[in-house]
C-alpha cells in the first residue's frame, strides 16, 4: 500500500460511526454465562474430587507412567521421522525396486492396526526364537535368544516407532512434493548434488509442509502409547487405570492423567510455533 | 581454441512429440548469441540440453570442447554419474525465466549458496565475494532480503549474481525478462550488458528484441525444432532472408 504523502501533512482520519454487531454481543452474554456455570459445577460439585486429582497428581506411580509416555513419544516419534524421510525419499526414487519396497511398507504398516503391530513384536520370538549375525542363506556368526533382547519396552518402542514411519514418509513425501521443481532446477544448475539439493535446498523449504502434520503425529502419539497396555507395559494411561481399578476413584484420576496430556501438549504446541517460526523465514506474507 | 559451445545434429523428443530435430550452433568464446522464436519453437529445450537439464535423444553436445552427459571411451558413450553431471554445471550458469531464488535464504546466502556447498570455500570469502556480486548488479543494500521482499527485477538481479559466484566460462540465460514487469526489464538488461562488456560468453533465450540488436554478436531464428536461419543481428532482424523469419519479426517488431 503507498499512502500519498502531501506538504499539507497527513490528511485527518476518517470520524466515522462503527457498525454496530448486536448478534456478536448476544454470543458474548451467552458463552460468558456457560463458563461461569462450568467454573462454578467444576469447584462446587464435590463429585469431581479435586482433593483427590491433588493427591494422585504427583504420586510416584503417576510420575512414572508419565515418565514412560514421554520416553516412549520421543523415541517412538525419532524412530518415526528419521525413518519417514528415509522412506519418503526412498518413495520418490527413480529406481521402481526402491520406490515398490516403500510403498509395500507404507501399504503394510499403515494398514494394520498398531495393537496388530505392537503383540507380533511382542511375541516375535514365537516366530524366531533366536536371532542372528550371519551371512544371507549361510552360517550364522552370532545368535541371541529373541526374547532377550525383544524386551517389552523396545516391543513397544518397534510397534509405535515403524508404524510411525509409515506414516510420517507419507507426510514427508507430501512436503517433499510441494517444492517447485523448479528449485532443484535451480540448485542443479549450480552444481548442487542431488543429496545437496535435497538437504539444503529441498527439505528445508518442505519442513513449511511438513512440521503441522507432525506436530499432530506427535500430540496423537503422546495418547497412542497408552496401547502398550495390551502388551503389559505402562504408562501414564496404564497408570492411573491401574489405579482406579483399585480405588473406583475413576473420575478424579482420568482428571489426573488428562490435566497431565493437556501440559504436554501444551508445551509440544509451543515448541510446534517455535519451529514453524523458524522454517516459515522467507515466506511470511507480511514481509514487504 | 575450442568453441565454447557446440551442438551438433542435436535431437531431442518429449514422449513422441519431437521439440528438438537436428539442431547445429556454435558458440565462440566471449560471443554473445540470441536465440528467437515463437513458443514452441525448441529454444528453451535446446538451452536446457546445453547443461544437461534434459537429455538428447541424439546428436553430441559439447561446452568447452568436453562433451555434456556423456564420457567417451573406446569408441563408446558411457553415461555420466550425478557428481559429474554436478562438475560439468558448476561451469555453467543458469538464469531461469522465474527467477528461482532459493526462498529460505537471503540474497547473500543465495549467492553464497554454490561456493559454499559446491566448491567448499570458507564462509568469509563466499561472503566477500557475495558482496562484491551483490553490488555488481546493485543490490549491495539487499544483501539480507529475503526474495519475497525483492521486485521482479531486484531478484532476477540476485539470480544473475548466484550464477556468476560459480565463476561460470558460460552463461545461460532462458528468457531473463519475460517474467517481468516492463519497467522492470531495463534494469536486468543493464547487468547482462555489463556482462557482455566484460567478455562474458552468454547464450540467451529471449524476446527482447532491442537487446538482441544492440548486444548479441549472433541471432538465430528457430521454428519447428530447427534453426531457420542465423546470422549478425543487425542483419536477421532488418533483411531476413526466410520467409518464417520475415513472418516472425513482422508480428513481434
Amino acid at each position: 500500500m503507498v499512502a500519498e504523502q502531501t506538504d499539507a501533512g497527513p490528511a485527518p482520519p476518517i470520524k466515522a460511526v462503527p457498525v454496530r454487531h448486536p448478534g456478536r454481543w448476544v454470543g458474548v452474554a451467552v458463552i460468558v454465562v456457560l463458563v461461569a456455570m462450568l467454573v462454578h459445577s467444576f469447584l462446587t460439585n464435590p463429585n469431581f474430587q479435586w482433593d483427590v486429582v491433588g493427591e494422585y497428581l504427583f504420586s510416584d506411580p503417576v510420575l512414572r507412567g508419565l515418565r514412560n509416555t514421554l520416553i516412549l513419544t520421543v523415541l517412538a516419534m525419532a524412530i518415526g521421522v528419521v525413518g519417514g524421510v528415509l522412506l519418503a525419499v526412498m518413495r520418490l526414487s527413480p529406481n521402481p525396486v526402491l520406490a515398490g519396497a516403500a510403498a509395500v511398507y507404507i501399504w503394510l504398516f499403515r494398514g494394520t492396526p498398531v495393537i496388530t503391530q505392537l503383540i507380533f513384536w511382542n511375541f516375535l520370538a514365537a516366530l524366531y526364537p533366536r536371532l542372528g549375525l550371519g551371512i544371507p542363506f549361510g552360517p550364522t556368526f552370532v545368535s541371541v535368544d529373541t526374547n532377550t533382547v525383544i524386551s517389552v519396552f523396545a516391543a513397544s518402542l518397534l510397534g509405535l516407532g515403524l508404524n510411525e514411519a509409515a506414516y510420517m514418509a507419507e507426510i514427508v513425501r507430501g512436503g517433499i512434493q510441494s517444492v517447485d521443481p523448479g528449485q532443484s532446477e535451480a540448485a542443479g544448475a549450480l552444481g548442487l548434488s542431488r543429496t545437496q539439493t535435497l538437504r539444503r535446498i529441498v527439505l528445508p523449504q518442505a519442513m513449511r509442509v511438513i512440521v503441522p502434520p507432525t506436530g499432530n503425529e506427535t500430540i496423537s502419539m503422546l495418547k497412542t502409547t497408552s496401547l502398550v497396555v495390551v502388551i503389559a507395559y505402562f504408562e501414564l494411561t496404564v497408570a492411573v487405570q491401574t489405579i482406579y481399578s483399585r480405588t473406583f476413584q475413576t473420575i478424579p484420576l482420568l482428571i489426573v492423567a488428562a490435566l497431565w496430556y493437556l501440559a504436554l501438549t501444551s508445551v509440544l504446541s509451543v515448541g510446534q510455533m517455535f519451529i514453524e517460526r523458524r522454517f516459515g523465514r522467507g515466506f511470511a506474507i507480511g514481509d514487504r | 581454441m575450442a568453441p565454447m559451445v557446440e551442438a551438433q545434429d542435436v535431437h531431442k523428443s518429449f514422449g513422441t512429440t519431437e521439440v528438438l530435430c537436428g539442431v547445429d550452433m556454435v558458440v565462440q568464446p566471449g560471443e554473445v548469441a540470441c536465440v528467437i522464436g515463437p513458443s514452441g519453437s525448441g529454444k528453451s529445450t535446446f538451452l536446457r540440453c546445453v547443461n544437461h537439464l534434459e537429455r538428447i535423444n541424439s546428436g553430441t553436445m559439447r561446452v568447452d570442447g568436453e562433451l555434456i552427459g556423456y564420457r567417451e571411451a573406446n569408441g563408446k558413450l558411457y553415461e555420466l554419474r550425478e557428481s559429474e553431471i554436478a562438475r560439468q554445471r558448476r561451469h555453467i550458469g543458469m538464469v531461469f525465466q522465474r527467477f528461482h531464488l532459493f526462498p529460505h535464504m537471503t540474497a547473500a546466502e543465495n549467492v553464497m549458496e554454490g561456493p559454499r556447498t559446491v566448491r567448499r570455500k570458507s564462509r568469509g570469502a563466499c561472503r566477500d565475494q557475495a558482496t562484491a556480486l551483490l553490488d555488481r548488479v546493485g543490490l549491495a543494500d539487499k544483501r539480507d532480503a529475503y526474495p519475497n521482499q525483492l521486485s521482479g527485477g531486484q531478484q532476477q538481479r540476485v539470480a544473475i549474481a548466484r550464477a556468476l559466484a560459480m565463476e561460470p566460462r558460460l552463461m545461460l540465460f532462458d528468457e531473463p525478462t519475460s517474467a517481468l514487469d516492463p519497467e522492470l526489464v531495463g534494469e536486468v538488461l543493464d547487468v547482462m550488458r555489463g556482462l557482455a562488456r566484460d567478455g562474458m560468453t552468454m547464450l540467451v533465450v529471449t524476446h527482447e528484441m532491442g537487446f538482441a540488436r544492440e548486444v548479441g554478436d549472433t541471432l538465430v531464428f528457430m521454428d519447428g525444432g530447427r534453426i531457420v536461419e542465423s546470422g549478425h543481428p543487425r542483419e536477421v532482424l532488418a533483411n531476413p532472408r526466410e520467409e518464417r523469419t520475415k513472418a516472425f519479426l513482422s508480428k513481434v517488431l
